[in-house]
């Protein structure tokens, strides 16, 4: 099998090596605990500096804004623990936020439309899949490709009208908040699937087949490990997400359009990279993730009050997302170095 | 394995080979597309701008793909390009506002140089960070492009802030043949005689293959990794020079979407996504096509709101059609192989 990467540090031959500290060494060591102490350094400083940061009405704010991306994580990263990538469900945000504005204000109800979507975001994740696993291609040239179709189809829909007209039951209970908490009532709907989610990948064997796949597609498959099948359902997660995230979008913000979410798919990757999952797959761990979504949402939503525009966040998350990567490379090259002198070259095991 | 000396080929040989491969049925295609266009309506190609346009639209995307085509052969993927050709040519709006009189050679030197700037700060993240390219480029994509939205903000650089000689050069022609699209087949003309002759192109082709034995086999691949990555910033930085000179206006969303353009002209003129085959020539006619096929849409009467998912759809088509050729090429190697 091919991938698109350069030969690089293998992340299991870091933890192996792990297992000799004490366990709570170990904890304090991992990238999760990193990327949740940055978490509480950024929503501390964020509190003391930034007024009116540290309210329920902020924190609701920051939660609502966060959705999408958060629901999108929650299924890209056990597709980029295998080792694939996703990069069309941004565009698959945009079409179903379209298909949801369309049937609706064709007389269609909102959980119809609603199905319908799921039911589009479904199929797009099996073509992506099916393109994968059948055909053998890269995921990332793939879903270079898809995100380009599905964008093709949601901006062809609706061309560049905008339906804006939705259900006021629904759209006022996508807007609500828990009592006086601040908490959007959605958030139950999002810890739902996190725990299915956090479930699927850390408790049972197909997760167990997630990481394996990741490390070695082979080994997995010899193991006994259903490797295309699992990638597959990956996928079909992943469409399915990034459908869900698009219902949401068009109901909270009230708009269906063709470019909807535009660029999300880096929001999300860059998300997810920074919540310590392996660009080479294989590790990471979705409270890391969700650290992670929520460094970048504290971020902007702290900017944002402090009157910075948009454009400072793009170029933090960009240097954010270089630096969490590179970081990684440079600890491993110290740690190799004082593990083993630099006698002999091992040769790599790919 | 022993070395045999390859026989030369006879003509029909090469003229089979030449009639099967990649590029020419992408230039049929193309060929194709211009014919009903035009059939449909004639203006697409018998009108003095119909032929200008239809030379000079793509040329821009065409450098990029130059660079990209590249970068992908030796298995990386460069997806700042966008962004580079957006903060160059900003970059060049200003100067010329700043200093009107900046002469306009010495302007191509200095956007190229940017470019490479730019470009050589992904190769050597790339490169000595050993993180594949996507998730490195990924980054500078956005940082790049946050970066010239905070130096433009809502400003706008005009056409008529800029010199008239530049500007003509975006629309003069030589001998029929637009000034911008002689640059890009120049540009076209050197790379693709290094790619195919020199030891420094055949390197980026044995890196892509296989990384792992290029690199036992000695070849130094973190420099060629770099000069890639410098080759595909200053294509871009070149590409955002063209930009100012055709179009005259500025503002902070330049090259907006240029990756995806790129790296689907590369894949649909042959060069595998997967590193180690393809030309440069065949990613310039991919870029002809793709953006053809752009323009020929509203001509044919389907609106294009429709573009981009005819853009999706080349792509797929032609990553399968890749994936089914190299299927069907090894079967008949392992059936040579046992047989002989």
């Amino acid at each position: 099998m091919i991938t698109l990467t350069s030969s690089a540090p293998t992340s299991a031959e870091n933890s192996y090596a792990d297992y000799g500290r004490s366990p709570l060494r170990r904890l304090l060591l991992t990238r999760e605990f990193a990327i949740i102490a940055l978490l509480v350094v950024v929503i501390l400083v964020a509190s003391l500096r930034v007024a009116k940061f540290a309210s329920p009405v902020t924190m609701g704010y920051l939660l609502f804004d966060a959705m999408p991306i958060l629901l999108m994580a929650l299924s890209m990263t056990p597709v980029m623990i295998t080792g694939d990538i996703d990069l069309s469900v941004g565009s698959m945000v945009g079409l179903s936020s379209v298909l949801v504005g369309l049937l609706h204000s064709a007389g269609l109800g909102i959980p119809a439309a609603a199905v319908v979507a799921l039911v589009v975001g479904a199929i797009g994740g099996v073509v992506n899949g099916l393109l994968v696993t059948r055909v053998g291609l890269p995921s990332l040239a793939v879903t270079i490709g898809t995100l380009a179709l599905y964008r093709g189809i949601a901006v062809g829909l609706l061309g560049t009208t905008a339906v804006t007209q939705f259900d006021k039951w629904w759209t006022t209970l996508v807007k609500s908040k828990l009592g006086a908490s601040g908490l959007p009532t959605v958030m139950i709907l999002f810890l739902v699937l996190l725990v299915a989610f956090a479930v699927m990948l850390h408790f049972t064997p197909f997760g167990r087949g997630v990481f394996a796949i990741g490390l070695s597609k082979d080994a997995a498959a010899f193991s006994g490990v259903h490797v295309e099948r699992t990638r597959l359902i990956l996928f079909v997660l992943s469409g399915l997400m990034a459908a869900l995230a698009g219902i949401y979008y068009a109901l909270y913000y009230g708009s269906a359009r063709g470019d909807n979410a535009t660029g999300m798919e880096l929001q999300v990757i860059a998300a997810v990279v920074l919540g310590g999952v392996s660009v080479f797959g294989g590790r990471g761990a979705l409270h890391g993730v969700i650290a992670g979504v929520l460094v970048i949402g504290t971020l902007s939503k702290a900017l944002q009050l402090v009157n910075v525009t948009s454009d400072v966040m793009s170029i933090i998350t960009g240097v954010l997302l270089v630096l969490s990567v590179i970081l990684g490379s440079v600890l491993f090259w110290f740690q190799a170095r004082r593990v083993r002198p630099p006698t002999s070259s091992t040769p790599k095991t790919t | 394995m022993t070395t045999a000396t390859v026989a030369e080929p006879g003509l029909g040989a090469r003229l089979g080979k030449l009639l099967r491969s990649r590029e020419t049925s992408i230039f049929i295609a193309l060929a194709v597309v211009v014919v009903a266009t035009t059939i449909a309506n004639p203006a697409f190609l018998f009108s003095s701008d119909g032929w200008r346009d239809l030379l000079l639209t793509p040329a821009i995307v065409a450098v990029v793909a130059i660079g990209q085509a590249v970068v992908i052969i030796t298995r990386s993927v460069d997806l700042s390009v966008g962004s580079m050709v957006g903060l160059t040519a900003y970059l060049v709006g200003t100067l010329f506002v700043a200093m009107p009189g900046f002469p306009i050679p010495l302007m191509f030197l200095v956007g190229i140089a940017f470019g490479a700037v730019l470009g050589l700060i992904n190769g050597a993240l790339v490169a000595f960070g050993k993180v594949p390219a996507m998730v490195i480029t990924l980054g500078t994509l956005y940082a790049f492009r946050g970066i010239n939205v905070a130096w433009t903000g809502s400003n706008r650089i005009n056409a008529s802030d800029m010199p008239d000689d530049f500007l003509a050069l975006g629309t003069q022609s030589m001998l029929g043949i637009p000034t911008l699209t002689v640059v890009a087949v120049a540009i076209l003309l050197v790379v693709a005689w290094y790619m195919r002759n020199t030891r420094g192109g055949r390197e980026f082709y044995a890196i892509g293959s296989d990384p792992a034995a290029a690199e036992l086999y000695g070849l130094a691949k973190t420099r060629r990794v770099l000069v890639a990555f410098v080759g595909s910033g200053a294509a871009s930085g070149l590409a955002g020079v063209l930009f100012a000179a055709r179009y005259g206006t500025i503002n902070s969303q330049v090259g907006d979407g240029f990756e995806l353009q790129a790296i689907g002209a590369a894949v649909i003129g042959g060069v595998a996504i997967v590193g180690g085959s393809g030309t440069v020539l065949g990613a310039v006619f991919g870029a002809y096509l793709l953006l053809t096929i752009n323009r020929a849409l509203p001509v044919l009467g389907i609106p294009d709101f429709w573009q981009r998912a005819v853009v999706g759809t080349l792509i797929i088509g032609a990553i399968v059609l890749d994936r089914v050729l190299a299927v069907r090429q090894s079967r008949r190697l392992l059936q040579e192989r046992t047989s002989a």
